[in-house]
């Protein structure tokens, strides 16, 4: 197949100057797709102006969606499927579903959100990794520019990573 | 990037004009209590309306269910006022002792927040830690305070304190049982001698570790020497298990015993709760108000985070405990264990509290303090702050004033008057001590991880 997905990949060995070369890269007009660091660097989040994530919103969601099952499972099966006395409370009396309610709400929220973010990242199983470089997984940083995402020429590009302080920048392509 | 960030000592200055503020508050609090008391005075005496009658049949109908066999224990239920003061006294000594646990608990939660830093050797905190330790300064105004109130009010929220419920026509089975919690080593129903002392080594206790991690912490400021910080640790660990022990047994003598017939094994962890959370949400109230009067520029966005997610978390924790008592209490269905709900949540004095206390401890904090954006702003946290204090009041009030009052309690003008006046005196002592030392330990060996904290 046909190798359609063009990258160029800055490469750098200290995050300071990753960091400095990240805002240099943005200033000038270019759209830094993805940074690899082989461990997390402060602030590097804020250098991409990334946008706050949403995760949040959706776990609420997710957790709404926990307590609102929880609860209607509770009352449909102890209220109308099949009441039962016990302990000589109400068939639906909300204090012993609480405990239910709890966790399904905190249940649906932490795998709703681990779904979310695995669709958003788009993380699934026996996909194949699409590796920049093998050194980002020990000593290397890199940025990755889709040159799709650009309307600068490719060797405009290099010339301005190049000038950040980058110690090689690289071509890699991929199929898509 | 190792840029220390130069660092000049900084005090806070209780300004005359704070203090006039704090006296005219005090002022209107005692006006206050007085207009309360003499409302009480005038209204009280003839609160036998249908509702009432009916709880109190219930009450006496369970307790004499269970102990069929000590018929004279109830009587002393039903036989209201055999051996009290008027209501409004018993409201009077009611609140002082809702306000005196309040209050000491704020003292001794700012000792244990401290001590938890040190025990925990947290970074992030370094900067705002003299805020809890000046709050700490209340502990021996707490200590005097509680044990000469108790003396005044004993008679009238502590049934367990009079001497005939041990012998003869009015003997209480479940009382003698417990007596030796009170009276040992001395006869049961003479002076309570156990429970005195009790309450004197624990105040004691724990001005003392305060005094040691004090000095610790100020001498800090002068040499810069470590092993103040490894010395503080070592006291603070030491104070951590004494608090652990104290704080429960505190929780049985000075507000569970209110209630002599009831006990709950979650109290000593549910009041635990209710003063950490109500401490938590102390200090960072001054917090924020200082870092708005332009105070404490160490602390920012970052660490208001953090002590927003202790707020946060530890509302849900209280929930959890609250919510722990209540449902086993609930399901078991023992009558000497329902009667406590039952006065909570069954009559019309104390029904819309039992809830109120449910909406301001556990559904506000939890919805307003859910983003991070709420927890990272000063605007937020000064809506959920007072909140939380509020609701606190409320917790406190649920947890004596029933006991006290049977079905003569209220809520009014007498309980804001005496909270403000408490408060008053508080924040007297807290901010007087604040303005003693820096406000912040420029030789703490964690300032600079905390100024670079970063969440």
């Amino acid at each position: 197949m046909e190798k359609n997905k063009h990258y160029v990949l800055g490469v750098y060995d200290d995050e300071d100057v990753l960091l400095s070369a990240i805002e240099k890269v943005r200033d000038s007009g270019v759209k830094i797709q993805e940074v690899y660091s082989p461990f997390p660097v402060h602030g590097i989040d804020d250098a991409l102006g990334y946008k706050k994530t949403r995760l949040p919103i959706a776990a609420f969601l997710f957790g709404l969606l926990g307590t609102s099952l929880a609860l209607i499972m509770q009352v449909s099966m102890l209220g109308f499927d099949w009441p039962m006395i016990i302990g000589g409370k109400d068939f639906v009396a909300l204090p012993p579903f609480v405990p239910v309610t709890f966790e399904l709400t905190v249940l649906l929220a932490a795998l709703g959100m681990v779904g979310t973010f695995m669709i958003v990242s788009d993380l699934k199983p026996y996909k194949k990794p699409r590796l920049m470089d093998i050194r980002i997984t020990d000593d290397k940083h890199v940025m990755a520019i889709d040159l799709a995402g650009n309307t600068l020429a490719k060797e405009d590009i290099k010339k301005i990573v190049n000038a950040t302080g980058a110690n090689e920048v690289n071509d890699k392509d991929f199929e898509d | 990037m190792a840029n220390t960030t130069e660092l000049t000592e900084e005090r806070f200055s209780f300004t005359a004009g704070a203090k006039k503020n704090l006296v005219i508050i005090a002022i209107v609090g005692i006006v206050l209590t007085i207009l309360g008391t003499f409302m009480a005075m005038s209204s009280g005496g003839h609160d036998t309306d249908e509702g009432h009658a009916i709880t109190t049949f219930n009450e006496n109908a369970l307790v004499a269910s269970i102990d069929d066999n000590a018929p004279a224990a109830d009587e002393h239920h039903a036989e209201e006022g055999h051996h009290g003061s008027a209501p409004w006294l018993k409201r009077l000594f009611s609140n002082l002792w809702i306000n005196n646990v309040y209050f000491t608990g704020l003292g001794i939660i700012g000792l244990f927040f401290v001590a938890i830093q040190y025990a925990a050797q947290a970074g992030w905190s370094a900067g705002m830690k003299r805020i809890p330790l000046a709050m700490a300064h209340w502990l021996p105004f707490a200590g005097i305070l509680m044990l000469v109130s108790w003396f005044l009010v004993k008679s009238d929220v502590f049934h367990w304190t009079h001497g005939d419920l041990y012998h003869g026509d009015h003997k209480d089975d479940i009382l003698i049982g417990k007596s030796a919690m009170w009276f040992w080593p001395l006869e049961m129903g003479s002076f309570p001698l156990f429970y005195v002392i009790r309450m004197v080594i624990f105040f004691a206790l724990w001005y003392l570790f305060f005094l040691w991690i004090k000095k610790e912490m100020l001498a800090e400021d002068i040499d810069g020497n470590t092993s103040h910080w490894l010395k503080a640790r070592k006291y603070s660990a030491i104070f951590l298990v004494i608090f652990a022990v104290t704080s429960s047994i505190s929780a049985w003598d000075w507000v569970m015993s209110i209630d002599p017939h009831w006990f709950s094994t979650m109290f000593g962890w549910y009041m635990f709760a209710s003063w950490w959370v109500n401490g938590l949400a102390v200090i960072t109230l001054i917090v924020v108000l200082l870092k708005q009067k332009g105070y404490l520029k160490v602390v920012n966005a970052n660490h208001l985070h953090d002590i927003g997610k202790f707020i946060f978390g530890f509302s849900i924790f209280w929930t959890y405990i609250w919510f722990s008592q209540f449902l086993l209490i609930y399901y078991a269905n023992i009558p000497e264990e329902t009667v406590y709900f039952i006065q909570r949540m069954e009559t019309s004095q104390y029904k819309w509290v039992f809830f109120v206390n449910i909406l301001l401890n556990f559904v506000l904090p939890f919805l307003l303090l859910m983003t991070r954006d709420a927890k990272r702003h000063m605007s937020m946290l000064k809506v959920v702050c007072p909140i939380v204090i509020g609701g606190h009041f409320f917790d406190f009030y649920l947890m004596v004033t029933p006991g006290v009052m049977q079905n003569d309690g209220g809520f009014g003008f007498m309980e804001i008057g005496m909270f403000m006046v408490f408060a008053v005196a508080f924040l007297f002592v807290t901010l007087t001590n604040l303005a003693k030392a820096p406000l912040y330990a420029k030789n703490h060996p964690m300032l600079q991880e905390s100024l670079h904290h970063h969440i």
